[in-house]
């Protein structure tokens, strides 16, 4: 059944195993990024018929955007897909190295784009006092935008998830040890993902708006860069020790995968920060 | 031709000499016993668990009905009182669409897609267990509302009371602050999830499992109608797993979707409710068409007529389907346009479906028809379905909508297209594929009195609710007084609601007759015309010995006619699928059920993490102190993303099946 594996070279763009030669991955994948068009349509629609009725008092969304912020992130995240396709290229002339320093580069970039909206966020409700509960506007921008993070960071999740599996030993045997070090491996990823964009990134963020300067943010975040540093370290010593990976260009669909829904999140953001944002300003 | 053999096939990248594949738990290899259900990939498992558990929340919902029409029976009556009977009729709505028809179509789905097609299981068999266990949890939670009514102490206030359209703002705290409101909306979420999930594995399965020759225009109208229908279903439910995240969020997070002092409109809901249950309407009754398109042509002794028209007006009603979600919203005041515009939509929709009834019709005309009972069923469901469509179209009529609007006009509309239509044809279904999947044939004279029992209860029960409608008796109502007019009416609904319940309990009690002391039957009782009836009953787990080339549009009908040369042709594809390794077969596996469970008390917990802690196992308590769900909640989470992530390393797995000369069967794995 595996025949196409023993040929030399792999056609990517077609399983001669389907009826349609579409691989049944990418296809489920297809048909459930057409279901999520409609989760982001009902929310953005939500959002837009409150907008154009807005009840008295409403919060007023040039007021409290920070259009800079939000298009610095939204620029890294589409820098991101860029990064995510380079990570799909490379696998699929089994570069596993270059996809593996792509596969970060992206997470990187997600995190970044995550850890502005935590700073957003708590920027709105500490500073410009918008709560979920406290205006319509709160409310569906909350929710609306929440939905997207929420995508992001499952995203950034499943790239970790991806990141740890290029590393499967060619030689395993399937032992418990095996999947103790799969799961701890799994472990500094979140760590070190978690930590970037819920602490690190928008104490950066505050610290370039306040101008509280470098010393002040590495000495109010010491356990996050400490944990860091330490998920790093780990990182680094998988990276360092592994050996030949069970991982190759037959591959290549899984993380092609997770770039198909990866691109699909930034496109929704597209349409989010024109319809949210940037309409507010004409 | 052994890559043709090799197409279609059930597919995974194995690892034949590759490296073990991390598995914390071994891959069940029982073929019987309470673990090969439990942790089956198998499609027919599958399906048998859907039918099981929607046959019997079917009876409850049943039940739910009668003791409903026992409360109308007579004028002033105080059998129950008016809080359980909303909780009554709301549970009879959910249970019915939600836990009896659709996965009694999603029975089906699951038994026959795969055979239909000439493959040996769906896409992607685990998620398919996955899509089982998730819609059981569903089930649960929206059923749990009835322990309060066992136990006081289980707080969740009785069951869900807000009707099954849930319409704001009645689901706000203010009007419902009971769990049984949040349990309702986590419930469907749940539902949606694994409707979500089986739809996509669905759409996969019949786009790229096809049998060699099977193209898209030789597919079995069955299959067509649920490719339709899996659509539908990924398009059609996000709108309403929003809006219930929304109900959800202005329940416990104070936001202000509905919430008319911050702005909200409960309008919205309704708009965002219908925009799903209106294509939710056409996810029930288009599977049913398929099941009918199968059956007529089988009875009549003649191909399906206008095959391509039939699948083509399938595929425009479920585009239409997303077009007329506001003739349920006539009355609210939407403009002269927006009513306009939706009047005449749903009257376009009818053309479709008109266009299947002539075509079914086509099918009898100088057909020589053989009244089994399946086709009973069926021919009583063209009738029903069309008196039902007959009020549909008059609901189109705006202005006389809005005179019929919340009345039994409408109860019996949606009945005789609920019943009439969809079970009608789910009940002709059970009886025409019984055979297939037990090995045994339903008597005929058994049936038949079956079908005339539910046939004369059925039209007692509903066609007087025409009546009663148009004399203005509200829909919902828990009683009503003796001098409106209704009496009769009612008094004879009920008299038919019983008899209805009578003629569903012969109709599964001879099917339970049947399953032990049924006659025996060989593969192709009825003289069919598709795949499933080419293959032994009940098939055996590969379904096929060879996956066979498809050369024609009744597929099974082809190869009767061609006999030797279909022998000579599966000679060949058994001996090219031997040297391939022979039948490859999915792994059994634990994680989606371990999934489910821990999506049971993740959502469980989370739903009722503000109110105390009615049943505790003291363990957790004891470790953090306070009782709180919130550590229930977190352990089922994590219980959910583990199981998720273990069954991603364990691999697909597999093994093969080989079958010498004289049909003994050997058991292979790589590793």
């Amino acid at each position: 059944m595996s025949s196409h594996a023993a040929a030399g070279s792999i056609d990517h763009h077609h399983d001669a195993s389907t009826s349609t030669g579409i691989p049944n991955k990418k296809l489920l994948w297809w048909a459930f990024l057409a279901s999520d068009c409609m989760f982001f349509g009902t929310l953005i629609s939500t959002h837009l018929v409150y907008r154009m009725n807005p009840p008295p008092g409403n919060a007023e969304p040039t007021k409290i955007f920070n259009i800079e912020l939000t298009s610095f992130s939204t620029f890294i995240l589409l820098m991101s897909s860029l990064l995510m396709a380079l990570a799909v290229n490379a696998i699929q002339r089994g570069q596993v190295k270059s996809m593996r320093t792509m596969l970060l580069g992206t997470m990187f970039f997600g995190c970044i784009f995550l850890g502005g909206q935590v700073f957003e966020f708590e920027h709105f409700v500490h500073v410009k006092k918008m709560t979920l509960s406290n205006s319509l506007f709160g409310s569906t921008f909350y929710t609306l935008t929440g939905t997207h993070g929420t995508h992001v960071a499952i995203g950034v999740l499943l790239l970790g998830l991806m990141y740890v599996r290029s590393f499967k030993p060619a030689h395993s045997h399937g032992t418990a040890v095996d999947l103790g070090l799969t799961l701890f491996h799994v472990l500094a990823i979140c760590v070190a993902m978690g930590v970037s964009f819920i602490s690190l990134v928008p104490g950066f963020l505050d610290m370039l708006e306040n101008g509280t300067g470098f010393g002040a943010f590495l000495s109010g975040h010491t356990i996050p860069l400490v944990a860091l540093a330490i998920a790093g370290a780990v990182l680094g010593w998988f990276a360092k020790t592994s050996n030949t990976p069970d991982f190759d260009q037959r591959n290549a669909i899984d993380v092609e995968a997770i770039g198909l829904y990866w691109h699909f999140v930034d496109i929704v953001w597209i349409v989010i920060f024109t319809a949210v944002y940037l309409i507010e300003y004409l | 031709m052994a890559e043709a053999v090799a197409k279609s096939d059930f597919h995974s990248k194995t690892h034949a000499a590759g490296p073990k594949d991390i598995t914390l738990l071994p891959r069940p290899t029982a073929k019987t016993g309470l673990v090969s259900w439990l942790t089956t990939v198998d499609h027919k498992k599958i399906g048998m668990m859907y039918g099981g558990f929607a046959i019997l929340f079917f009876l409850i919902g049943g039940l739910e009905a009668l003791m409903i029409r026992t409360q109308l029976l007579v004028p002033n009556n105080r059998f129950i009182d008016a809080s359980t009977y909303n909780q009554l009729f709301t549970m009879h709505g959910t249970t019915m669409i939600f836990l009896a028809v659709m996965p009694l179509n999603a029975a089906f789905f699951n038994l026959l897609i795969p055979i239909q097609i000439g493959a040996r299981d769906v896409a992607f068999p685990r998620l398919n267990a996955f899509s089982l266990w998730a819609w059981v949890v569903g089930a649960i939670l929206l059923n749990l509302g009835w322990l309060s009514h066992v136990n006081p102490n289980w707080n969740f206030g009785g069951a869900p009371a807000i009707g099954w359209f849930g319409y704001a703002p009645l689901t706000s705290k203010l009007f419902t602050p009971e769990l049984s409101t949040d349990l309702w909306a986590m419930g469907l979420q749940v539902l949606g999830v694994s409707s979500i999930v089986a739809s996509l594995n669905f759409i996969v399965t019949i786009i790229n499992m096809r049998a060699p020759g099977l193209t898209m225009m030789r597919l079995p109208v069955f299959c067509w109608m649920a490719l339709v229908t899996s659509f539908l279903l990924i398009l059609a439910l996000p709108a309403i797993a929003i809006a219930l995240v929304a109900v959800l969020f202005d329940r416990h997070f104070g936001t202000n979707f509905f919430e008319v002092s911050g702005g909200g409109q409960p309008i919205l809901w309704q708009h965002l409710f219908w925009i799903f249950g209106h294509p939710e309407v056409y996810i029930l009754i288009l599977p049913p068409m398929g099941y009918v398109s199968e059956i007529l042509p089988t009875f009549s002794r003649k191909a399906l007529f206008g095959y391509p028209i039939i699948v083509f007006s399938g595929a425009a009603i479920g585009f239409i389907g997303f077009g007329v979600w506001s003739h349920h919203m006539f009355t609210t005041g939407m403009g002269n346009v927006a009513t306009a515009a939706f009047s005449i939509a749903t009257m376009a929709i009818a053309v479709p479906t008109g266009v299947k009834i002539f075509n079914w019709i086509g099918t009898l005309w100088g057909g020589q028809i053989q009244t089994r009972t399946p086709m009973m069923f069926s021919l009583g469901f063209i009738w029903m379905f069309m008196l039902g469509g007959f009020s549909g179209i008059m609901h189109s009529a705006a202005p006389a909508d809005a005179q019929q609007q919340d009345s039994y006009f409408v109860v019996a509309h949606f009945h005789y297209v609920l019943i009439g239509g969809s079970t009608f044809a789910l009940l002709a279904a059970i009886h025409y594929w019984f055979p297939k999947f037990f090995g045994r044939l339903v008597p005929e004279f058994w049936g038949k009195l079956s079908f005339w029992i539910i046939f004369i209860g059925f039209n007692v029960t509903f066609f007087p609710m025409h009546f009663l409608g148009l004399n203005g008796m509200p829909r919902r109502t828990w009683t009503y007084d003796a001098n409106m007019g209704w009496n009769e009416g009612n008094f004879i609904a009920t008299m038919g609601a019983y008899l209805l319940g009578l003629g569903i309990f012969t109709y599964f009690a001879v099917l339970i007759y049947s399953l032990f002391k049924g006659e025996k039957c060989g593969n192709d009782p009825w003289d069919a015309r598709t795949l499933e009836w080419s293959i032994p009953s009940p098939p055996p787990e590969y379904n096929f010995k060879a996956i066979p080339t498809v050369h024609a549009r009744d597929a099974f009908w082809y190869e009767k006619n061609h006999a030797v040369e279909i022998a000579h042709e599966r000679a060949d594809h058994m001996k090219a699928e031997s040297t391939h390794g022979g039948i490859h077969m999915p792994d059994s596996s634990w994680y989606p059920f371990l999934a489910c469970i821990g999506l049971f008390i993740g959502t469980y917990n989370f739903i009722q993490l503000k109110s105390p802690v009615t049943f505790d196992l003291g363990i957790l308590q004891s470790v953090f102190g306070a009782s709180s769900h919130l550590p229930y909640a977190i352990a089922g989470g994590v219980m959910l993303f583990t199981c998720c992530y273990l069954w991603a390393l364990e691999g697909p797995g597999g093994y093969h099946i080989h079958i010498d000369d004289e049909g003994n069967e050997t058991v292979t794995r790589s590793h």
